[in-house]
Parts: structure tokens; C-alpha cells; sequence
């Protein structure tokens, strides 16, 4: 292996650690600062007010619904696509990754077109049925399910790839059928990557924002979501309740990378 | 395979079955439905939705489109947009590869922390990654760098959340990079210089490839953390993004379209330009 001097290792290292300081630690640490700038008296009780409380409690329904709609279709979609073969696979899996690709609002305008309740190609029909999509909480669950879509199938992939069908395989021909294989043997055997998968997702979805903005309507009380709410609050001037917003939103999310990273090494051993 | 081999004994009759329809690959029947109700629901979120917007785009007829397209708002914001992509895409080839380089072959206190501070800007809000760089670099800066609503603005939010992309596709190559390579080379006389620039790049150049093709798209996509960070300020900071969801507040949903469609090709274009990156590098592999 290439060994470098001692000044170049030295400058490699001070250049990645400032960088990353400068653009990420320093940064997001302000937001701790400025939250709790006057305290945690004040903090919680900005927490407490009724607008933040509805807005942190949609964000968490959304984004648990959103996870667990793409941990099933995930999981499924990985299977199919590792373990069987059939007419249009490669297309779908490279279509499978395009949300990570496609910008939040052409998404949330994407959800617009088909399913607003005036001129969309399905709302009317939905809402004549009584089934409101847009401005609405399935609206705001599917541009969530759309942004996080890949996140558990490209970790879950790679796994299903590598441990091959033996084991399964074994035990089809041992008798069991298809939901005792998955159950005790394919479900145990991706676990991890699925584990990661769904916190990942968590994290994405607890804060996504363009797409939400788009197809919620932003009403208070209703359809406002936490990041909504800090968009809002911090050009309504008051800055010291988006902070607040924003620092239990950073929390969140840095407590799911700090848990992934935690779980990752474990695999290995 | 040896289920396969029980089932249908090489060389023996298809038994009735079509020629493609191999035991370990076919479809059962539970899995035939898992798959109608997996692709029912992808298309309802994710193809449908995307194909009203090429189809809306179209709605005014090509001469329409191309006005909405080319009216000299949209041609800055597509200008400004790709421009800082380039930028921040130039800067995360260097710094992401720098970057792995450090966690993958150096050892030091702190390097822990680094590693997984490295994901935050792909887990953390973006519209509090806004809020956040507003802090530091904002009116308020305790640097005294006021970048707040300016084009640097614009660059710094990309910089903020296409940081992780070349760092963590280069990291895994650069890691299970075979050490023997560097030593032959090295026993072959080629000096440290000659190792990175003959041995050790070529090997990471897929990857960086890819990350770079991952970051570029990430960046052209940018909405929200440039919310509050840049002011939007037609002309100057106002990004392709913003200029569709000012279309669609407006309630002109083709004019939105047909800027829309514009990033749903870049999209598509990264998504099969990755297809193939990925499939050079396994094919390497």
C-alpha cells in the first residue's frame, strides 16, 4: 500500500476534517445554539404550542405510514427483482431508482396532475368516491412513499444478491412453502439491510419538504407539517419557534444516522 | 440449482411448459400477484404521475413549450442552476475523494465521528440544512461571511447536501482495493506519485464517476434548502425548481410541466447513465 509523507497525510487530513467542519459540524450545530439560546424553559414551551404539536404529530403519521408502505412494497419488489426472472425486470429496476434522481416539487407536481380533484386524470373520479388525494393526508403519505421509494430496496438488493438461494432452495425442497421460506429464512437472513433500509427511510421521510409543499396546501391545523411549519415561521418572524421546530427535526434525523452507523458494524462480525 | 436439477432432469422434455419458463425462474402464482400489485402501485405513484407531466408539457403544442422554456427567466434559472451544479459536482470529486481517502487509509482521533457526521446532510431536513448554513453563513455569521441571498448561497446549499454521494461511492472501491497492485508496482520501482496516479486512480474512477453523476443530479434537483438561504430572487438565485413551483402556484400547471419536463430528462438521462456505470464496474469486479 502506498504510504504517504507524514506533511501530505497531515494536509489530507486537515483539508477532509475543515471542510466537512466548515460546511456540516459548525453549521448544524448553530442550530442547537440558536434554539436554545435563552434556555429549555422557553423551548418547550414553544414546543407546546398547539400548531407545533399538530404539525410534529402529521409529520410522524405521514412519515410512519409512508415507511411502512415501502417496507412492504421494498421488500417485494427486491425479491422479485433478485429471485425470479420475467419480461421487463431490467427496465423496472433502473425505473425503480428514478425517484432519487427526480427533483421534490416535479414530484409534487407530478401527484398534482393525476390526482387534484378539478382537473386531474383520477381526482375527479377519487372524490366522486368520496376520496380526497390531494390537500389531503394520502397525498401527502404518496409524494413521502415517492422520495424515500429506493432507499429500502438499494439496501436490501445488494444483500439478497450476495447470501444466493441456496438455503432457500433447501428448504423448498424440505417441504416448506413459500411463506414458511420467507418467514424463517429469507426474512432473518436480510434483516439488517431491511433495519437500515426502514431507518433511512424514516429519516427522509420525517423531513421531506418540496414534494409535501406541493401537494398538502400548507393549512395550519390540517396539512402543515413540521417543515412546513419552519418555512413558515422563519418568514413570519418567528425565528426563535422555527429553531425550536428545527432542532427537534435535526435531532431526529442525526439520531437515525448515529443508529444506523451503530447497527452497520455488527453485520460484519 | 440442485431443486432445479430434481424438477427437470437435463435433457428431459419441457413437459408441456414453454422453453423460457425454467423452475427456478418462473413466476408462481403468489409471486405473479406480488408483482401485478407492486407494479399497480409503482405506476399510480411514481410512472403515471411522471407521464402526466410530459403529457401536460405538451398540452400547448411545441411552440408553447418552447416559449415557456426559452423566456429568459427560465433560461437564467437553467443557467444558474446547471452552472452550480458543475461547480459543486468539480468540488465533491476532489473533496469526496480526498474525503474517503482520509477515513479509508488514515488513522486518527476523531475519524469515527467524521465517518458518520458524513450522512448528516443526506438524513437532515432540507429546509433545516437552510436554516443551519443561514446560521454560519448568514447576516448573522459569526465568520463575518454574509452569503445570504447571493449566488455563493446557491453553492453552498449544493455543496451542503451533495456532500455524502462521491464519498460514499468511492469509500466501499477504495477500501477493498487489493494492496497488491500498489505493492508490485512499488516493487517495480514506480515511485508514490506513479502508484496514485497509475494504480490507484484508474481503480477508483468508476466510482468517482458515479458519484459525481449522483451528486450532479442531486444539486439540479435542489429545492428546499435553498428556501431561505437564497431569497429566490428572479434572475440571480432563483433556481430551475423554484421557478416550477412558482409556476404552479401561479396555478400554470403546463408552464410548470413543460419546466418540469426539463428536469425529468436530466433524470432519466443520470438514471440510465448510472445503469451503465454500474454495469463497467461490475463487469470489472
Amino acid at each position: 500500500m502506498v504510504e504517504l509523507t507524514t506533511p501530505v497525510r497531515w494536509l489530507l487530513r486537515l483539508v477532509a476534517v475543515g471542510y466537512v467542519l466548515l460546511l456540516v459540524a459548525w453549521p448544524v450545530s448553530t442550530v442547537v445554539r440558536e434554539a436554545f439560546a435563552d434556555g429549555v424553559g422557553p423551548v418547550l414551551d414553544l414546543l407546546a404550542d398547539p400548531h407545533v404539536v399538530h404539525a410534529l404529530s402529521l409529520t410522524a403519521q405521514v412519515a410512519v405510514q409512508a415507511v411502512l408502505i415501502n417496507l412492504v412494497f421494498g421488500v417485494t419488489i427486491s425479491i422479485l427483482l433478485v429471485r425470479h426472472e420475467f419480461p421487463g425486470k431490467r427496465v423496472l429496476s433502473a425505473l425503480i431508482d428514478l425517484p432519487m434522481a427526480v427533483s421534490p416539487v416535479v414530484v409534487g407536481l407530478a401527484l398534482l396532475l393525476i390526482y387534484n380533484g378539478r382537473t386531474g386524470w383520477f381526482g375527479p373520479t377519487l372524490e366522486s368516491w368520496g376520496f380526497q388525494v390531494i390537500f389531503s393526508g394520502p397525498g401527502m403519505i404518496m409524494a413521502t412513499c415517492f422520495v424515500a421509494l429506493p432507499l429500502v430496496i438499494r439496501e436490501v438488493v445488494p444483500v439478497l444478491t450476495e447470501i444466493g438461494d441456496e438455503q432457500e432452495q433447501a428448504a423448498r425442497s424440505l417441504g416448506a412453502n413459500t411463506r414458511q421460506t420467507f418467514w424463517r429464512i429469507t426474512l432473518p437472513s436480510i434483516k439488517w439491510a431491511v433495519v437500515y433500509g426502514v431507518v433511512l427511510s424514516l429519516a427522509r421521510s420525517l423531513g421531506e419538504f418540496g414534494a409535501v409543499k406541493i401537494v398538502s396546501g400548507n393549512v395550519v391545523d390540517r396539512t402543515q407539517t413540521a417543515t412546513l411549519l419552519v418555512e413558515t415561521q422563519y418568514q413570519g418572524f418567528q425565528q426563535s419557534s422555527a429553531y425550536a421546530v428545527s432542532f427537534v427535526l435535526a435531532f431526529a434525523s442525526v439520531l437515525c444516522i448515529v443508529v444506523v452507523s451503530i447497527l452497520r458494524p455488527k453485520e460484519k462480525h | 440449482m440442485s431443486a432445479a436439477t430434481l424438477e427437470a432432469p437435463p435433457g428431459a422434455p419441457p413437459r408441456g411448459r414453454p422453453r423460457s419458463r425454467r423452475p427456478r425462474t418462473t413466476l408462481t402464482t403468489g409471486s405473479s400477484i406480488g408483482l401485478g400489485i407492486a407494479v399497480t402501485w409503482f405506476s399510480l405513484l411514481v410512472l403515471i404521475p411522471l407521464a402526466a407531466i410530459v403529457v401536460t408539457a405538451g398540452e400547448r403544442g411545441w411552440a408553447g413549450y418552447w416559449d415557456t422554456v426559452t423566456s429568459p427567466q427560465t433560461l437564467a434559472a437553467v443557467r444558474l442552476t446547471v452552472g452550480q451544479a458543475l461547480l459543486v459536482t468539480g468540488v465533491n470529486v476532489v473533496m469526496g475523494t480526498v474525503i474517503a481517502w482520509v477515513l479509508v487509509r488514515d488513522r486518527f482521533w476523531g475519524r469515527a465521528v467524521l465517518d458518520v457526521v458524513i450522512d448528516i446532510p443526506f438524513a437532515l431536513p432540507t429546509i433545516v440544512a437552510g436554516l443551519v448554513l443561514l446560521g454560519l453563513y448568514g447576516p448573522s455569521s459569526p465568520l463575518g461571511l454574509d452569503w445570504a441571498y447571493s449566488e455563493r448561497a446557491v453553492a453552498l446549499a449544493l455543496a451542503f447536501v451533495t456532500l455524502p454521494f462521491v464519498v460514499r461511492t468511492v469509500q466501499p472501491v477504495l477500501g477493498e482495493l487489493e494492496p497488491d497492485a500498489e505493492e508490485a508496482a512499488a516493487s517495480l520501482g514506480a515511485n508514490r506519485r506513479t502508484i496514485l496516479r497509475r494504480v490507484v486512480l484508474p481503480a477508483l474512477v468508476p466510482a468517482i464517476a458515479a458519484g459525481a453523476v449522483l451528486s450532479f443530479a442531486r444539486a439540479i434537483a435542489e429545492y428546499g434548502s435553498l428556501v431561505l438561504l437564497s431569497g429566490n430572487r428572479p434572475f440571480q438565485t432563483e433556481v430551475v425548481s423554484v421557478r416550477v413551483l412558482t409556476h404552479v402556484e401561479n396555478g400554470s400547471t403546463a408552464s410548470a410541466a413543460a419546466v418540469a419536463s426539463l428536469m425529468l430528462g436530466v433524470a432519466l438521462v443520470v438514471i440510465v447513465g448510472l445503469d451503465l456505470v454500474q454495469r463497467r464496474v461490475s463487469r470489472r469486479g
